[in-house]
């Protein structure tokens, strides 16, 4: 009997949610999980209008971490993935989760710190001895530590360097759990050194007294890999149009498109054609 | 220094102007009005009923609505995105990264906002005007409207409060929402996003924007409602 009163507030309930619904995608849409990096660096806002103009499918892009973004595709929420970190991208693909990952860029890693330069890093090429030379000095350096490509390229070259910083004591190694706009943020703030991706280093706009320290080592290259899902283990519906732009991105319009990107003048990602082998 | 701090003011200008922008405070209110009226819809009658009916397990419900004031918008984002995930058990409703699924997470967090703060507002009036609205014989339903209509002062500050939550809220619409351009951006995660950016001259204009949208919100509702 008194169910019968809510009736009209359900009916208020439905029609406004029926609103919202209609303006859900069209099923001509599909969600790459990607990384910071290549959204807040303007890439795929640059890349993505040709690609729906000529195929007519809207690509949504998530722009997480690298290991969120993968653990967001294995839970079946992302048609696709995009993203920098080989190791755990082999990880994806032997969990049965991926499959065709293919190179679509590459740039590289630099190190960034304050001009002051407290570790004599500034202009060097060797991105171990750089670190060291950091841990040694115990100047700040702020670390992402969110379990990103970036992060787990940082963590490998301290495994190499033989140094843990977690315990290596001391406030110097400032772990703030963020994005790497947000590590830049800190590091600007904290007059600290920190391991940027070229282009999100390039777009960012509060660089302040940062500059790039250390570049050039082979073991800063930073490669992109789309990833389309495992349709045995992943039977998302939209595998089709997923495939149709990991295509795209790997065809010769989509890496023109990619190279022909550039902020003030610099060119932030290499089509792979041309990858160092 | 000046130079310096023209920028962002000339990017700020530059992008109020832009379709991207417009589209982002559409959906900030579409998103945050629904919410806050789906939860009102539903909140008003309940706080009210808190008030004047009495039933096994009321207190324990006024309890919760007051102690879920504080509810931490990230868990509650956690634990809708966990619901909404496609491999969790409302996956087949295809709602995560979408508006919807943004309209829930709000009118979740506005509801224990609006039913307790209705709560309290009705107490009073039902201790004066209860007997009479007994005598005359009115149903529930009918002293809930009664109620809510004396009371209606406060009830604007109930429904405001729960409108103030829901657009000023950016944990649970950044991880049910996914933050993504064009379909469920809206100006608290685009501001986050362009202070990661390093645009904070940017990032602060879009904030007082916010601001301003707000208490225009709350400041019209407020002249309507209290004449």
């Amino acid at each position: 009997m008194k169910l019968r009163r809510f009736f009209p507030l359900l009916f208020v309930m439905l029609l406004g949610h029926g609103t919202i619904a209609a303006e859900q995608p069209t099923p001509q849409s599909i969600i790459l999980a990607s990384t910071t990096s290549v959204e807040n660096s303007g890439l795929l806002a640059h890349i993505l209008p040709a690609f729906t103009k000529e195929t007519g499918i809207t690509v949504h892009v998530l722009a997480q971490g690298t290991g969120q973004a993968l653990q967001t595709a294995a839970r079946d929420d992302a048609d696709l993935v995009l993203v920098h970190d080989p190791e755990a991208e082999q990880k994806f693909s032997a969990a049965g989760n991926g499959i065709d990952r293919r190179q679509i860029a590459w740039n590289d890693f630099i190190v960034v710190g304050p001009r002051a330069d407290p570790a004599h890093i500034g202009g060097t090429h060797d991105a171990l001895a750089a670190l060291k030379a950091i841990a040694g000095a115990k100047a700040p350096f702020v670390s992402r530590g969110d379990k990103s490509g970036t992060d787990a390229l940082e963590h490998r070259l301290w495994r190499v360097v033989g140094v843990d910083p977690a315990k290596a004591g001391g406030s110097w190694y400032r772990d703030i759990g963020g994005g790497m706009g947000a590590a830049l943020n800190a590091a600007q703030a904290m007059n600290a050194y920190t391991i940027s991706d070229r282009g999100t280093w390039l777009s960012f706009a509060n660089k302040g007294d940062l500059a790039v320290l250390v570049e050039g080592d082979p073991r800063l290259l930073n490669r992109y890999d789309v990833i389309l899902l495992n349709p045995a283990k992943h039977p998302v519906p939209k595998q089709a149009l997923a495939k149709r732009f990991a295509q795209w991105l790997v065809s010769p319009e989509g890496q023109a498109a990619i190279g022909a990107y550039q902020v003030k003048g610099e060119q932030l990602f290499h089509p792979s054609a041309a990858a160092p082998k | 220094m000046a130079g310096e701090l023209d920028v962002p003011v000339i990017d700020f200008w530059a992008a109020l102007g832009t379709a991207e922008f417009v589209r982002i405070v559409e959906l900030s209110l579409t998103v945050s009005f629904t919410a806050t009226a789906v939860a009102a819809v539903v909140d008003l009658p309940c706080g009210a009923a808190l008030a004047i009916c009495r039933f096994p397990g009321r207190r324990l419900l006024i309890l919760l609505a007051n102690a879920f004031l504080g509810l931490p918008p990230v868990v509650v984002g956690l634990a809708l995105y966990l619901m909404f995930s496609r491999s969790g058990p409302l996956g087949a409703l295809a709602l995560l990264f979408t508006p919807s699924a943004m309209v829930i997470a709000q009118a979740l967090l506005a509801t224990p906002i609006i039913t307790a703060l209705t709560h309290r507002a009705i107490e009073e009036p039902w201790q004066e005007y209860g007997g009479a609205l007994r005598v005359e014989g009115a149903s529930r339903l009918c002293s809930i409207r009664v109620l809510l209509a004396i009371a209606r002062r406060s009830v604007v500050t109930a429904v405001l409060a729960g409108f103030g939550r829901t657009i000023s809220e950016v944990g649970t619409v950044l991880i049910v929402g996914g933050n993504i351009a064009g379909h469920t951006r809206i100006m608290t995660t685009a501001i986050v996003l362009k202070t990661s950016e390093g645009e904070l001259g940017l990032a602060l204009g879009l904030g007082l924007v916010l601001i301003g949208i707000s208490i225009a919100v709350s400041a019209s509702a407020f002249v309507l409602w209290e004449r």
